[in-house]
């Protein structure tokens, strides 16, 4: 059979600057495409679902306002991948690292740490930004020392510790601050709230009803400092050697072991202030469902946006649009489906970054 | 505490990784590291269940199963091999892609009940006193499946020809390569497989152990510690089988503590403080752990290691180690 078949020749020179651009955005239409002929096969309606999906994220500032709450936390994980992959090093706890943050950042109102009745409200909230932080990075500490010290795959321990983290918040939640038997601890006081829009209504009535808090200004100096870290600084530099060629950094002299915790750290630190913006900015209480599936979506937004700290604002938000409006669509895997194979078709549009690809007839390489 | 549904539980509950960690294994020995079992096995604990429940017929949910399980993995097999795309990311996609297709598809399911796969006891030996009871008593047919796929897939992987071609893809493709075996189509078929075995073992949750459709609680983490399995079992099936089975019985065991009044003569804390139940549903999960940490080190005394190959692309003519 002479079928001719694809064969991948190495690019002899760099590949065009609006290459990946291209490709990623062809790879998100590309699957909105594939995953509206799933949804058209299991007898909905594609093109409503979509204009749906666009007027419930995009319709209204108040909508508009929802996307960006949604965004934030999506942002700080997905900057911490960002950094922990540029070291080819798979943090997928990102999930358990959140859940701890936000238990740390809790644990300020619930214990309570502080007197919040006489603490200035900007000191409660500095509190709980580092004991979120904190928590983060010392979960992340541990698939980190792992990893480092005992090679141990960092991707199965930071998914069990996932699980982990998910377990131990439920502990307290159904019993010790538990809000009257219900699986939520009580409402925090004002002064634990990060600040919002809608607080300034008196001022500017357009803001009324705007959930939209601190927490994206946290987002946007994340991703300002590891955009600075990864390209401007000797960490960076070593952090990405590492990642490209681990022998040659070895050579070179650079501490692996200490930067694989380090960066382990850090990451986990981003995902812990996200629980904390998540608890203080959004629910204002810590609850079962404070996720949905953040830690996972943060790796695709990662991925989406080749580890550019900067490119990670935009799919961040646009993820966050697609998490506002699948709260409501049914089947709930929507999201899912259309996260895995957007995720898939920009893996594979890799390859045309790496490669020409030629078509070849069985024949003519054999006469070559 | 009954010692012999403990025992028997664990078996059957063992059964699902271990035809999960076995189909990895194979996978794995061929070069290809595939993350996506969770997601391969909740699509085919889905289509298992929804095949069965509107056929009425149990055997063709199960083919249900390992088809889906087989062609989702083909989707990274076509990523990993062909576009040479990065395996970590791509099984964490594919395990993306399994769980939204399965919700999707499976949306309406639960509540709704299926034949199971029959149950069985094998004459003569269920009559062994405890061990007769707890292994060849009243368990469903998978279970003794599985009792029978351990020595085969032993015995193909390291005693047949096909197993030497896949062990040397694993290794040394260039090698393999230049004797002749065609390690694009060795690769795609034991991706192919090892899917295979992932829906399988999706649908011995859904349709045989614990019938019904939960969605994505329906697998909850058994992919992942399958997954953890195989490298705790150093690629080799009968260390999965014990892994398995050891698994199984412990995290029943754990389930069990909350049972009785008194533990060891001492008032049992997990009875008398429901909300204590959360750390031993950690139980499973911090064993992962364990057994990891453990298998590894034990690894690396023995000079065991991963196949050499696994994770990396294979290209003619490049230098892949």
């Amino acid at each position: 059979m002479k079928i001719p078949y694809p064969v991948f020749i190495k690019r002899s020179e760099d590949y065009p600057k609006w290459l990946p651009t291209v490709t990623s955005v062809s790879a998100v239409v590309l699957a909105f495409v594939i995953s509206g002929i799933i949804l058209a096969a299991t007898g909905a309606n594609p093109f409503s679902v979509y204009s749906y999906f666009f007027r419930a994220s995009f319709g209204s500032w108040g909508a508009f306002s929802d996307v960006i709450v949604k965004a934030t936390p999506l942002l700080l994980i997905g900057l911490g991948c960002a950094l922990a992959f540029r070291m080819r090093l798979w943090n997928i706890g990102a999930e358990g690292q959140f859940f701890v943050g936000a238990f740390l950042a809790s644990a300020v109102v619930m214990v309570p740490l502080v007197n919040l009745d006489t603490t200035p409200r900007w000191a409660i909230i500095a509190l709980m930004m580092v004991l979120g932080m904190v928590g983060g990075a010392l979960y992340a500490f541990i698939p980190g020392f792992l990893k480092a010290r005992l090679n141990i795959n960092e991707i199965i321990i930071t998914l069990m510790l996932n699980y982990i983290a998910v377990l131990w918040n439920n502990y307290w939640i159904f019993g010790k601050w538990s809000e009257a038997g219900f699986q939520m601890t009580k409402t925090f006081p004002r002064s634990a709230w990060l600040p919002r829009l809608a607080d300034y209504a008196r001022e500017i009535p357009a803001f009324s009803g705007l959930t939209l808090h601190a927490g994206i200004i946290f987002g946007l100096v994340a991703a300002l400092i590891i955009y600075l870290i990864i390209y401007r600084s000797k960490w960076g530099y070593k952090i990405t050697l590492i990642g490209d060629n681990p022998r040659a950094a070895r050579y070179a002299g650079i501490d692996i072991t200490r930067n694989t915790i380090l960066v382990f750290m850090v990451s986990g630190a981003l995902a812990g202030l996200a629980g904390m913006t998540e608890v203080s900015g959004t629910v204002h209480r810590l609850q079962e469902r404070i996720s949905t599936s953040y830690g996972f979506s943060g790796v695709i937004v990662a991925w989406l946006a080749k580890l550019n700290p900067f490119a990670v604002i935009v799919v961040s938000i646009l993820f966050g649009a697609l998490l506002v409006a699948s709260r409501e669509i049914q089947p709930s895997g929507i999201s899912f489906l259309i996260q895995g194979i957007t995720l898939f078709l920009v893996i594979s549009s890799d390859v045309l970054l790496k490669y020409e690809i030629k078509w070849v007839r069985p024949a003519q390489e054999i006469a070559q | 505490m009954n010692w012999i549904e403990i025992f028997r539980s664990g078996i059957s509950t063992g059964t699902v990784l271990l035809i999960a960690a076995i189909g990895e294994i194979i996978t794995e020995r061929s070069g290809i590291q595939n993350l996506g079992v969770e997601g391969m096995m909740l699509l085919g604990a889905m289509a298992g269940f929804k095949i069965a429940h509107q056929t009425g017929n149990v055997w063709l949910g199960l083919l249900a199963a390992i088809a889906a399980g087989g062609f989702l993995s083909l989707a990274h097999a076509v990523v990993t091999i062909h576009f040479q795309a990065d395996q970590t990311v791509s099984g964490l996609s594919l395990t993306f892609l399994g769980t939204g297709l399965a919700l999707v598809l499976g949306d309406g399911l639960t509540g709704k009940v299926s034949p199971v796969i029959p149950s069985a006891s094998i004459p003569l030996l269920s009559k062994i006193p405890f061990l007769g009871q707890v292994a060849f008593a009243n368990h469903n047919l998978l279970v003794y499946f599985g009792y029978l796929l351990v020595p085969l897939v032993w015995y193909y992987i390291n005693k047949t020809r096909p197993g030497l071609h896949l062990r040397s893809v694993g290794e040394n493709p260039a090698a393999a390569d230049t004797l002749g075996v065609n390690i694009y189509r060795t690769r795609y078929l034991y991706t192919f497989i090892g899917g295979c075995f992932s829906g399988l073992a999706g649908a011995a949750i859904s349709v045989a152990i614990a019938p019904g459709w939960y969605s994505n609680l329906t697998v909850n983490g058994q992919g992942w510690i399958a997954v953890a399995l195989v490298i705790f079992a150093h690629w080799n099936p009968w260390r999965a089988a014990i892994g398995g089975y050891l698994f199984g019985v412990l995290r029943r065991f754990t389930l069990d503590l909350q049972g009785p009044r008194l533990l060891f003569g001492l008032a049992n804390p997990f009875f008398h403080n429901t909300n204590l139940v959360f750390f031993l549903q950690m139980a499973p999960y911090i064993l992962t752990i364990i057994a990891l940490i453990w298998g590894s080190s034990a690894a690396r005394k023995k000079r065991i290691g991963s196949p050499a190959a696994l994770g990396v692309p294979y290209q003619r003519g490049e230098r892949g180690l």
